[in-house]
């Protein structure tokens, strides 16, 4: 499929598994374009781990970033009924399962549902933030990326770089398919027509099994 | 009664050395003329603790944002944090020059491990980071199992100084945050030994309504007016 066209196919599919009412914190980067697909009538409460519940658009009336910024430092607004809270308690939340569901982004993930994206050994060192604490503690953790790197599998038998948790992971999509993390392993639910089955098991460096219920993706 | 100062005479509290406590977010919430301040003395071998090294390039044209302008002049020799990727000078420093020690705590253990020390507890206990390297880091003191979950066991954390930043404070030290401001501000200003709070503004005493306190002003020492943004 086109390159410029993957994230936003992928920001879609995620915003299909998000329920009305959902508290949701999304990583930074693909994870962003996710409300731009919510279906109508889901609505979502955006959680930012700095201190916002309920995350609003921000515009010239409410631009504030001296006071006011999401995750990744950038100028941000509260939505009507939002509020704002302190690191603790935000963290407190996180941790206590009160976050419907996180979406983030992957650099290796594999099929006990183990995920690494904070840390390149030596190369590249930026810090887990709340990541760390999102994957231990939102009830549903989807991790959103695109299924290869430069046709290197990202999904793997075993994460090589470090950690950032371990058997966290509830769903993975990527631009070829959606895999559920489950106790037998990574089970694929839906496959994009684009790709064969074979193709996606190919791309795959863990062993995908077959939901028998396998349907097309959007279907 | 928390003593009013100068910005000037904030830079003087703080010797060579210190252990310093930041409170904010990739910069917003920083104090920020606490931060020009100890920036002009020149105060070095610091260690500064907080969420993040900030940025370079503020909203308001800063050239270094917040706590980014100590780094960046090479006052900091510790950072115990949980990102430092927004400022790549502290890949320089630590990777490269080697000067700079940076101590990577995950987010919510960091804010927790600091609200321990504020609260009188022995440490944390926190299901984030079991199975990672965070169980080799220096303030991970083992592992606990309970109704079998993992837990990690993450000492307190204290910091010699927190300087914290609030909106408007009132006469008797009361703070008032502003939008997503409190951030690390409200633990930090219970595990200093000493704690500098920045106001945008200073209001008399019943401006800020008491159930709007965030601070309550027993635990700030020391207030400097810094002016509105």
């Amino acid at each position: 499929m086109e390159q410029s066209g993957i994230k936003d196919f992928i920001a879609a599919r995620v915003a299909k598994e998000l329920k009305d009412g959902d508290v949701v914190n999304l990583g930074i980067g693909l994870p962003t374009l996710v409300p731009n697909y919510l279906p109508v009538g889901v609505s979502v409460t955006l959680q930012s781990e700095n201190g916002i519940i309920g995350t609003g658009a921000v515009n010239a009336s409410n631009h504030d970033p001296i006071h006011v910024v999401n995750a990744g430092g950038a100028a941000a607004a509260v939505a009507q009924g939002g509020s704002f809270i302190d690191s603790a308690t935000s963290f407190g939340l996180i941790r206590g399962g009160h976050v419907d569901a996180t979406v983030l982004g992957g650099l290796e993930v594999d099929e006990e549902g183990s995920l690494s994206n904070w840390i390149i050994p030596g190369k590249k060192m930026p810090g887990m933030g709340g990541a760390m604490d999102l994957l231990v503690g939102a009830k549903k953790v989807i991790v959103a990326m695109e299924h290869t790197a430069k046709g290197a599998p990202k999904i793997l038998k075993k994460c090589r770089l470090p950690y950032t948790a371990v058997k966290c992971v509830t769903k993975i999509i990527t631009e070829m398919g959606v895999m559920d993390v489950t106790p037998l392993g990574l089970v694929l639910t839906e496959y994009n027509p684009e790709f064969s089955v074979e193709e996606i098991q190919a791309a795959t460096e863990a062993i995908l099994i077959i939901s028998p219920e396998i349907k097309p993706m959007f279907a | 009664m928390p003593k009013f100062i100068s910005v000037e005479e904030t830079a003087k509290l703080i010797p060579d050395g210190a252990s310093i406590m930041f409170g904010g977010f990739m910069g917003c919430g920083n104090a920020h003329r606490i931060i020009d301040a100890l920036a002009k003395s020149g105060v070095k071998d610091l260690t500064m603790i907080g969420n993040d090294a900030s940025l370079p390039g503020g909203p308001m044209g800063e050239e270094q944002y917040g706590v980014a302008k100590l780094i960046h002049n090479h006052q900091v020799k510790k950072l115990i944090t949980s990102h430092v990727g927004l400022n790549p000078e502290v890949a320089t420093q630590s990777m490269q020059e080697g000067t700079l020690e940076v101590i990577l705590v995950p987010q919510g253990s960091l804010v927790e491990m600091i609200r321990a020390a504020g609260a009188g507890l022995g440490g944390v206990l926190t299901p984030t980071g079991v199975g990672t390297i965070v169980e080799e880091n220096p303030m991970c003191l083992g592992k606990q199992k309970i109704n079998d979950r993992e837990y990690l066991m993450m000492a307190p954390l204290r910091a010699d100084f927190a300087i914290i930043s609030g909106y408007q404070i009132d006469k008797a030290g009361n703070v008032w945050y502003r939008g997503s401001t409190s951030s690390f501000n409200i633990v930090m200003a219970t595990a200093a030994n000493v704690v500098i709070a920045e106001a945008e503004q200073v209001v008399e005493i019943g401006v800020i309504a008491p159930e709007n306190v965030r601070t309550p002003g027993m635990l700030v020492d020391y207030v400097v007016e810094g002016g509105l943004y």
